[in-house]
């Protein structure tokens, strides 16, 4: 008899869960090991930063522990994970923001001048994968948010508004924004003329 | 339909949301508009293969998360053993109070008799 090994490890999870919304601090620990590297890769594509991502690891952990027993289970852990994480990101972010007398939007992020050369390959191969992701981290941080959140965790604009303190109509102009503004660096083509049909 | 037009939409159609009409005449028959939403839709792929590009931590990660988790636990255990200590505190005393009041009460109780009886 063969076994889905992903149902396997969703099923695990799903005890664990379930052992951690009892009080199991053991059973939260072994979510938070099996966890960790894919909340860690959030937090980093979100902050671009490697000590802001460790901070938002542990303030996720931490607020995780505090409302597991809220979680119903409706979304899977990794989903809710995702969400808690985004929260945490844009409250550290803001504070960062508020301590800086420049606001990170005005900050001229530096744009890898590698990937300006050859912008097609950016997305064409595993390599690619790389520069693409170089490209998102030098994104304004607003606009970085929505395009990790929507575009590489596929969560639902209404959630990403609600984890953000943003209304919809704020995320999904900030979304069209971020993906013009990848676009044009990935593919360095602008300047499109227009011209009447 | 412009071109320029379809290209300030074409971030929020890629997505397989509503076309208006007029801009998808304009694509069907525009080899630039086109090849415009084929890099969108490239781009768009790309950024889904991130999902699963996991990056490294640090080895030390884990142990701190798990330790920030640990004293979290023992603060939230003061705290309750705190708040505990108080409620225990808070009882004593109220219930000290009720003891001397029902004393006083008593004694005045008896003394009002004695004159009672007196007179």
């Amino acid at each position: 008899m063969t076994t889905d090994p992903t149902a396997e490890l969703r099923a695990e999870v799903d005890r664990l869960v379930d052992a951690a919304r009892s009080g199991d601090r053991t059973a939260f620990d072994e979510l938070v090991r099996r966890t960790y590297v894919d909340t860690y890769t959030l937090a980093m594509r979100l902050t671009a930063n490697e000590e802001d991502a460790r901070d938002v690891v542990q303030e996720s952990y931490l607020r995780a522990w505090k409302g597991i027993k809220s979680f119903r289970g409706d979304a899977q852990f990794s989903t809710w994970m995702y969400r808690i994480t985004a929260n945490a990101a844009a409250t550290l972010v803001q504070k960062r923001r508020r301590r800086r007398t420049e606001s990170l939007e005005h900050v001229e992020e530096p744009i890898d001048a590698s990937l300006e050369a050859r912008p097609e390959a950016a997305v064409e191969s595993s390599v690619g994968l790389e520069e693409l992701a170089r490209a998102v981290a030098a994104l304004p941080p607003k606009l970085r948010s929505i395009v990790v959140l929507k575009d590489v965790y596929g969560l639902s604009h209404e959630a990403i508004a609600e984890d953000l303190g943003i209304s919809v109509a704020a995320a999904k102009v900030r979304l069209h924004r971020g993906r013009k503004r990848l676009r044009d660096v990935l593919f360095e083509e602008g300047g499109r003329s227009a011209h009447a049909v | 339909m412009r071109c320029d037009e379809v290209a300030r939409l074409l971030p929020e159609t890629v997505e397989g949301m509503p076309v208006d009409l007029a801009m998808q005449t304009h694509i069907e028959s525009c080899l630039r508009c086109q090849a415009e939403l084929a890099r969108y839709r490239r781009m768009l792929r790309a950024l889904q293969q991130l999902r699963t590009r996991f990056l490294e931590p640090s080895p030390s990660l884990l142990a701190q998360t798990l330790a920030a988790l640990e004293e979290a636990g023992e603060r939230h255990a003061v705290r309750s053993l705190l708040s505990g200590r108080r409620l225990a505190y808070a009882g004593a005393i109220g219930g000290a109070a009720l003891a001397t009041a029902g004393t006083a009460a008593a004694v005045i109780l008896a003394r009002s008799r004695r004159r009672a009886a007196v007179a």
